[in-house]
């Protein structure tokens, strides 16, 4: 996300302390902040979920409807993601077309969705390479305290549980249906500063870290996405580190997100 | 306005409207202020269906430099609707209507914001539509006074919005979904109660002399209601600071007289007494500001002795 200018006292002592195992806000380093999930949020939308993770608030609304499908998958359904980055959230995001941190926070995000086959796209086909569902999932951070990769998959994968499609609306035969998740991905991001490797990055933390790394798992414990961020590096065994902390992290989240 | 002769019959036999209110009732409103850490001030509301979020930020430098006034501050509202916030998505980013209604209740609020305190900065106000439901700019600006309030921008009072109309031949009060598709006239409305000027006027379709000042009047009237809610977010969220003075009243906040001109003969209905389901809302609200600063001093009622210690006693 875009930083804020640190000043040099702050970023230095955020660092020392992580040196010595200790967070600003008594975290351990292996713990994540406080979720909080309300679903769904918003009548208007198919599915919805509004996220706190922390301070940090998400509402995530899912919107089904009809549409042209892509060209070389004429019997699939169409999912797009997308986050925006809204300037109520921080001081730092403006208004204007999204900038590099708000496409990567988009795009990751909609890799986690789309590459662990959250749903299958198949029964969201209408009529061969006429009509199928689209399934656009609108993330809004309105309140940014660090950490919106993870916020915002975790949102966007609250909102799709509860996500219908309106088969009614076109057939005033078929109910509608639940959409049916094969699939429960979850991210995890890791922050590394000064050698050190804090889950859950809060925005002290992700304003004066080093490096970056999701790793998005499965209900089965496999990895299904990743991302690497910042300027800084991992050893390989940072990154089999992380990823077995994704694992279990992912594991008890997945459990409030799903419930 | 779309076809006055269309199908859809907006008010029964008896009087009422599809969602069962009275004509010159008011949806449900809930306000909350203060309910963002990053905003400098902030303020949730919901509006019947409508759920909108304002967040402030400023007095900040104003990017880009050219649009800084020397002279005063600038107000700069952001009307977004997110794409789920309506039936059929919506595509994200701002279209034509979104800068209109920026503009105007950017407008309003620089009406009562006092600009000249804070001359080359700009005071950025973010109105987010989470869902929408007829009203919503209303809602939005409404909202955003609110937030202003918060982030204690100095304001010489708040803005309160509604929209009424002409439903089926009949004048309504707050216009909801299916009214405002298909009624006869929609007149979006703000005032600033404390001095009776109004911030923000729109009007489309068709309404006869008479019947537009019934329905300015309508909307003032109504607004004092509303009023009082905002009031209430703000007491709400401010009162664990309040020390009341020896003696004070509670009830500190008389209803000001806010209609222009006070003819009850302009009114279809006589009676504007408030609905039920704001009375339940104020009550609830009241009720609370209520337990943490007692009306009488002496009188407190045992809620608050939890509070006075954390507070390290009188």
């Amino acid at each position: 996300m875009p930083a804020d200018i640190v000043s040099f006292i702050k970023r230095d002592y955020i660092h020392s302390m992580a040196k010595q195992g200790v967070r600003l806000d008594g975290r351990g380093m292996e713990e994540i902040r406080e979720v909080t999930v309300t679903k769904p949020f918003v009548t208007s939308a198919e599915g919805s979920a509004r996220v706190r993770l922390g301070k940090t608030d998400v509402i995530v609304g899912v919107k089904i409807e009809p549409g042209t499908p892509f060209a070389d998958r004429p019997n699939q359904g169409v999912l797009i993601a997308n986050a925006e980055l809204v300037p109520i959230a921080s001081p730092d995001f403006e208004t204007g077309p999204p900038r590099p941190p708000a496409i990567e926070l988009a795009r990751v995000t909609d890799r986690a969705i789309r590459e662990a086959q959250t749903f299958d796209l198949a029964p969201l086909c209408i009529e061969p390479g006429k009509k199928v569902w689209m399934v656009f999932v609108d993330i809004h951070p309105v309140d940014y305290h660090g950490n919106l990769f993870d916020s915002c998959e975790w949102g966007a994968l609250a909102a799709l549980t509860v996500a219908n499609v309106p088969w009614s609306k076109i057939d005033p035969d078929r109910k509608d249906e639940r959409l049916k998740l094969d699939n429960l991905p979850v991210s995890i991001t890791v922050a590394k500063l000064s050698g050190k490797l804090l889950v859950d990055p809060s925005l002290d933390e992700e304003e004066v870290a080093d490096a970056r790394l999701t790793v998005c798992t499965d209900q089965n414990g496999d990895v299904r996405a990743m991302q690497k961020g910042l300027a800084g590096s991992f050893t390989v065994d940072e990154v089999k580190y992380i990823v077995e902390l994704s694992r279990a992290l992912g594991k008890q989240v997945r459990s409030k997100l799903a419930d | 306005m779309s076809d006055p002769h269309s199908d859809v019959k907006l008010i029964d036999e008896e009087g009422k409207r599809l969602d069962g209110r009275a004509l010159d009732e008011l949806r449900p409103i809930r306000i909350e202020a203060g309910v963002l850490e990053r905003a400098d001030g902030s303020c949730y509301l919901e509006w019947g269906s409508n759920k909108v979020l304002v967040g402030v930020y400023g007095p900040r430098e104003v990017h880009p430099k050219h649009m800084q006034n020397p002279l005063k501050g600038i107000v700069q509202a952001r009307y977004n609707m997110a794409s789920f916030s309506v039936s059929e998505r919506k595509r994200p980013g701002p279209d034509r209507r979104a800068v209109e209604i920026s503009k105007i209740i950017s407008e309003a609020l620089e009406c009562v914001v006092l600009t000249d305190q804070f001359p080359r900065t700009t005071v950025d106000v973010y109105i987010e539509v989470i869902e929408a439901s007829a009203g919503t700019r209303c809602a939005g600006l409404t909202a955003a006074s609110v937030a202003l309030a918060d982030a204690g921008i100095p304001m010489k009072d708040l803005v309160v919005a509604i929209a009424s109309g002409k439903i089926g031949d009949k004048l309504a009060l707050d216009l909801g979904k299916a009214e405002d598709n298909f009624g006869q006239a929609d007149v979006p409305f703000a005032i600033v109660p404390r001095t009776g000027e109004v911030v923000l006027l729109q009007m489309d379709g068709h309404l006869t002399i008479k019947e537009f000042e019934t329905v300015l009047d309508m909307n003032a009237r109504a607004a004092a209601q509303v009023y009082e809610l905002q009031k209430q977010a703000l007491v709400k969220r401010y009162s664990a600071y309040a020390e009341p003075a020896p003696g004070e009243e509670q009830a500190a906040h008389p209803v000001p007289a806010v209609v222009a001109s006070g003819d009850p003969e302009h009114f279809h209905e006589p009676k504007i007494a408030a609905p039920a389901p704001i009375d339940a809302v104020v009550d609830e609200i009241l009720g609370e500001v209520e337990k943490v600063a007692p009306a009488v001093p002496g009188e407190e009622p045992e809620v608050n002795a939890d509070e006075d210690e954390a507070e390290g006693g009188e």
